[in-house]
């Protein structure tokens, strides 16, 4: 166990509000992406405040290994090594965009900076923002990314990121979200992430906290966590599985690209990456449909043996089915109850899984 | 036709030191009190309040009048600084600066507890989570975001002291270099008939409180309007 302390997040606690009660605990691996996933007023930022020391709840939270707060202790929030990002970018409106940057960096000793300001800037695409006096004439997304290079410049040991995009509107959001995914890809620090966006979870996440009124009702990794019907991300109108697949193929003349995965391989439009870059590839619930047969002149490109796992009512008319490609990838589909009857689909069924659209999320 | 005397000049000096040393005495006092009445939660933050907002209401009369007697040679502070070998305060320049700090209080608290009110606590949790500690976060962040609070505080303060009589009257009397301020001074030009020399004075202080708004409000004007 102690090993495996030493790559993990504990976290475990209590907290009484007037109108709310938190009571949360969770494992997490502390590598890659872990979302905190739930409604609004499910607790996520109140747990992600209390793992930051700005919220002071009982409990326990351990750290690769090393204790923030338990019976007897609780580390002050400027002593623990994290980083956070606010909602709302929050920059000092009295400093530059660089004392912004600059703020965390001297306060971190000199032994402990790992990220150089111009690692930082370059990552984040802050060349042109840097010398800019006045950072309230930033717009929302130069805002946010400054933060969190400012929130990086400390060399925290865990980032914690509370809905950094909700505040910003859909063009900032597209602006900002390649960053993050290279931040996912480049750091080697592991990341708590706060969303109640699905697409943003399944584009970003590797591991998942589900949480409900102030409880964590389940958590794993994202794949499993996504293809379980008795959780509420698969009743989700936008529920759906995430693919992992490396780029193999380019078909020049019609356009298309074929990513290979564990247990088969899908086309898709072009993606311009070289050969072996690994994609995530996101196909909702909807988009499936079921032949018991494979079929014959269709208009679908990607059409994968699968197994039918489990099949559950969805409200009056629908089903979701969880089938299996191979051993390893799930995917969900969503077809109406009057088709499952009529192809008499049971657990256990050998069928053809038609997709008709894969979103990419490169 | 009458001129300024050097009592009167004396009285302006006098004035001016008042308002200075009472002013730099409520940034240290206010300060803390007002970080205190922005962010407690205490249940007796509100009695705090409004004893520091009293002399807004109540006569500057009825406040130097209840000094006096807690300075003087029965009351509680009188026998304390006698005991410590201060003497009495009464009838003293150190006596009209614990009038005049008291007196001007609200006008010092008030503007800086709402710049630290505005400013909220985000801010100085940003500060934390990027490794500043209490004292730190107090000095790099919400000092300088409160500027503006502290310049109105400073503005108000000192002119609310040039401009006081009644505390001074009762606490102080009419002591020349000790205790007669401007405004005694051209209370006793009125009383003596000697309108020429009270214009001066009044028309001087007129004159003089209007530059010194006139200058901080240029001053600060641009950092007046970041604020918000």
């Amino acid at each position: 166990m102690e090993g495996d302390a030493m790559n993990q997040i504990r976290a475990s606690f209590k907290m009484q509000l007037d109108s709310f009660a938190l009571d949360a605990s969770f494992d997490a691996p502390a590598v890659g992406v872990t979302a905190l996933f739930g409604p609004s007023g499910s607790g996520k930022t109140t747990l992600l405040r209390c793992i930051a020391g700005l919220e002071r709840a009982a409990g326990s939270l351990h750290v690769n290994g090393a204790t923030w707060q338990d019976e007897t202790q609780f580390m002050p929030v400027h002593k623990r090594p994290l980083g956070y990002v606010f909602q709302e970018a929050s920059l000092f409106l009295h400093l530059s965009v660089r004392a912004n940057l600059e703020y965390g960096l001297k306060r971190t000793p000199l032994a402990e900076r790992k990220v150089p300001l111009e690692q930082a800037v370059e990552w984040l695409g802050l060349n042109h923002l840097i010398e800019r006096k006045d950072p309230s004439q930033l717009s929302g997304g130069e805002r946010q990314r400054v933060a969190i290079g400012r929130a990086l410049l400390t060399s925290p040991r865990i980032l914690l990121m509370d809905e950094p995009l909700s505040a910003l509107d859909n063009t900032s959001k597209h602006d900002i979200l390649p960053y993050l995914e290279r931040l996912h890809r480049e750091l080697k620090i592991p990341v708590l992430y706060v969303s109640h966006a699905m697409d943003e979870v399944a584009r970003l996440a590797d591991h998942l906290v589900l949480l409900e009124k102030g409880r964590v009702i389940a958590s794993g990794a994202l794949n499993e966590m996504l293809a379980r019907l008795d959780l509420p991300t698969a009743h989700f109108d936008d529920a759906g599985a995430v693919i992992e697949a490396a780029v193999t193929q380019q078909d020049e003349i019609y356009h298309l690209t074929r990513l290979d995965f564990s247990s088969g391989h899908l086309w898709v439009g072009k993606v311009d990456q070289p050969f072996g870059t690994v994609v995530r590839a996101r196909v909702l619930a909807r988009d499936v449909s079921i032949a018991t047969q494979a079929p014959q002149g269709s208009s679908i490109n990607n059409i994968l043996n699968a197994r039918i796992e489990e099949i559950r009512d969805e409200g009056p008319d629908k089903v979701i089915v969880r089938l299996k490609v191979g051993d390893a990838q799930a995917l969900l589909s969503r077809i109406t109850r009057r088709s499952r009857d009529h192809l008499a689909l049971v657990a256990g069924m050998y069928v053809c899984a038609q997709v008709k659209s894969v979103a990419l999320m490169p | 036709m009458t001129t300024l005397d050097t009592n009167d000049l004396q009285a302006v000096w006098l004035t001016l030191k008042l308002a200075s040393v009472t002013t730099f005495m409520l940034l240290l006092i206010a300060t803390p009190l007002a970080w205190w009445l922005a962010h407690s939660s205490k249940w007796y933050k509100g009695m705090v309040a409004a004893v520091v907002a009293l002399p807004l209401v109540i006569p500057p009369t009825v406040l130097g009048f209840y000094l006096l007697l807690l300075m003087g040679p029965h009351g509680v502070v009188g026998e304390l600084t006698t005991a410590l070998n201060l003497g009495r305060l009464p009838f003293t320049f150190y006596g009209l600066v614990v009038g005049s700090v008291l007196f001007s209080m609200p006008f010092a608290v008030q503007p800086i507890q709402n710049a630290f009110e505005a400013m909220g606590k985000r801010p100085l949790e940003v500060a934390a989570t990027l490794r500043a500690s209490v004292w730190d976060r107090f000095v790099s962040v919400a000092l300088p975001l409160a500027r503006p609070g502290f310049l109105t505080a400073i503005i108000l303060a000192f002119a609310h002291t040039v401009g006081e009589f009644g505390v001074v009257l009762m606490l102080g009397g009419n002591i020349p270099g000790e205790t007669r301020v401007l405004s005694v001074a051209i209370y006793n030009h009125v009383e003596a008939m000697e309108y020429g020399a009270a214009h001066w004075l009044a028309g001087g202080m007129v004159l003089f409180s209007f530059m010194v708004l006139l200058g901080l409000y240029l001053a600060g004007g641009k950092s007046w309007k970041v604020t918000r």
